[in-house]
């Protein structure tokens, strides 16, 4: 079951900048730490971050094992017309989370 | 058994932790510095770096960062690279900023093995790249739960 | 001159009074990190709330030979419906004879009333139901009950929590008690307030229960830790529960 929480305003004034939140439920595994039988447990990380508003990329981040668990990114947009704000988190193991929601501009 | 896992469990945390063979340098922090500036020329400033100066656990720091610049269609910022200096790789996030972002102002959490420098790099749509960087005491819990 | 030292006396017995009525009780929170507070304070960017997220899906689903959800029962089903409930606990079930907390008061519905198999101790979906039912008593005083029932299981609390053990031989209260407010290498060493759980600890980058941070403690003092199931837990949680009585519940917590 994907765990993910968005806050985003459902409206916003046109042109207006406003905090977009994310959390994703993921363990973050770096690849760098033993396991109880001193073997490298393998790393299982989210690689990329892409939040789009109706199509167009508005932030890509590469992650790294340097990331903490369970992943927050946050920033800043501005729109200007009503639309559909997607994220999408993919990484290790054929990790592939799609969330999406609307924005309503007044 | 619980008492031998323990053990077990703070000897491999001690592994993992300062004198891991396989960590990043202020070496290869410069050389991944020096694969996304190139030649040009690194200037400090413009970045703002939000890290707390002493972190009871390195497992989750928040970190924030804001670049000053107008984020307009000419003059915005493309990108934001961040690097460690002793977690075992140097890279901790690249962000690619697209026209729809209102300011350069990222907050994520990351992890850090070590008290250690990070240093953030923005890359601007003029060619120009800024620069700053914050330490951060990273202390261990008195107290580790063993790792089973 | 006889008039002033009225006065003087005066000021220092009101001083004194009020030294002695203050309650000098502590959250842990108040120790933290203004960036971890932040983390808690804020519903979100806490992680905990992917937890509760969880539990709030986990409520409203079916299990069980009886097919029932814990929101047929329990009406409403949104957050809210179950304010103060986890204030309360540990708590005496009469079904059980015991006192239970709030985990084993979650498992006897899904046992007794929902006919399906307990949850595995803390595991992912007893610690989001436990999180979902508790988010709904944050900012509501610790209220553990009056219960005489209780009386035998808070006396064993009170003195597992005194009892010095483990290759350290040190009591729970030789810490919390006694240097509480002073540093363990460079952690301020908390009060012990069961106030904030089930919360999210930063070391373990999840969502703990207060159990696993009692056998946490257990392994730091280098004592064999009970199992999950163990009678004593249950007590250490009421006593913490008493001495914490009418601080404010924090729930779902973070911590470093």
């Amino acid at each position: 079951m994907a765990n993910v929480l968005i806050n985003a305003p459902k409206s916003v004034k046109k042109g207006q900048a406003f905090e977009v939140k994310t959390l994703i439920l993921h363990p973050m595994e770096t690849g760098f730490r033993p396991g109880t039988n001193g073997t490298i447990i393998p790393r299982n990380i989210i690689e990329d971050f892409v939040a789009t508003y109706n199509g167009v990329e508005l932030i890509r981040l590469k992650l790294s094992s340097a990331i903490a668990a369970n992943p927050f990114v946050a920033f800043q947009v501005a729109v200007t017309e009503s639309g559909t704000l997607a994220f999408r988190w993919t990484g290790d193991e054929g990790f592939a989370i799609e969330q999406s929601v609307a924005i309503a501009v007044e | 058994m619980q008492r031998r896992s323990f053990l077990a469990g703070t000897t491999a945390l001690v592994a993992v932790l300062p004198l891991a063979s396989a960590h990043a340098t202020p070496e290869s922090l410069q050389a991944a510095i020096r694969e996304v500036v190139g030649s040009a020329a690194l200037r400090e400033g413009k970045v703002k770096i939000d890290l707390p100066a002493l972190v009871e656990n390195g497992n989750t720091v928040p970190l924030g960062v804001t670049v000053d610049s107008p984020m307009t269609a000419t003059d915005r910022v493309k990108a934001i690279h961040v690097f460690n200096e002793k977690n075992p790789q140097p890279h901790v996030y690249t962000a690619t900023l697209g026209p729809g972002l209102a300011r350069a102002d990222i907050s994520t959490r990351i992890k850090l093995g070590d008290s250690q420098k990070i240093v953030v790099v923005a890359e601007t749509s003029k060619g120009e790249f800024w620069t700053a960087s914050a330490d951060v005491i990273v202390t261990l819990a008195a107290c580790l739960e063993d790792l089973t | 001159m006889r008039r002033l030292a009225l006065v003087v006396l005066a000021v220092f017995a009101a001083t004194y009074a009020f030294a002695q009525t203050a309650d000098k009780r502590r959250s842990g929170y108040a120790d933290m990190d203004a960036s971890v507070q932040k983390m808690q304070d804020d519903d979100t960017a806490n992680p905990a709330m992917l937890w509760v997220q969880e539990g709030e899906a986990l409520w409203g689903k079916p299990v069980g030979s009886a097919n029932l959800a814990c929101a047929d029962c329990h009406t409403p089903a949104r957050l809210g419906g179950m304010a103060g409930v986890a204030a309360r606990y540990p708590a005496w079930s009469p079904a059980l004879g015991r006192a239970i907390d709030l985990e084993g008061r979650l498992q006897l519905c899904r046992t007794l009333h929902q006919k399906g198999p307990a949850l595995a101790d803390e595991s992912r979906e007893l610690l989001a139901l436990t999180a979902f039912v508790a988010r709904q008593s944050r900012g509501q005083p610790v209220a553990s009950p009056d219960d005489r029932r209780l009386d035998a299981t808070l006396r064993s609390g009170e003195t597992l929590y005194k009892r010095r053990q483990g290759q350290l031989n040190l009591s729970c209260a030789q810490c919390h008690d006694d240097n509480a407010g002073q540093k363990l290498a460079a952690v301020t060493i908390p009060q012990a307030h069961p106030t904030a759980y089930p919360l999210y600890r930063l070391e373990w980058q999840a969502l703990g229960s207060l159990k696993r941070r009692l056998r946490n403690c257990l392994i730091g003092v280098r004592a064999e830790p009970y199992p999950y199931s163990a009678p004593e837990y249950v007590a250490l949680e009421l006593y913490l529960a008493k001495r914490a009585q009418g601080m404010k519940v924090e729930a779902p917590g973070v911590r470093p």
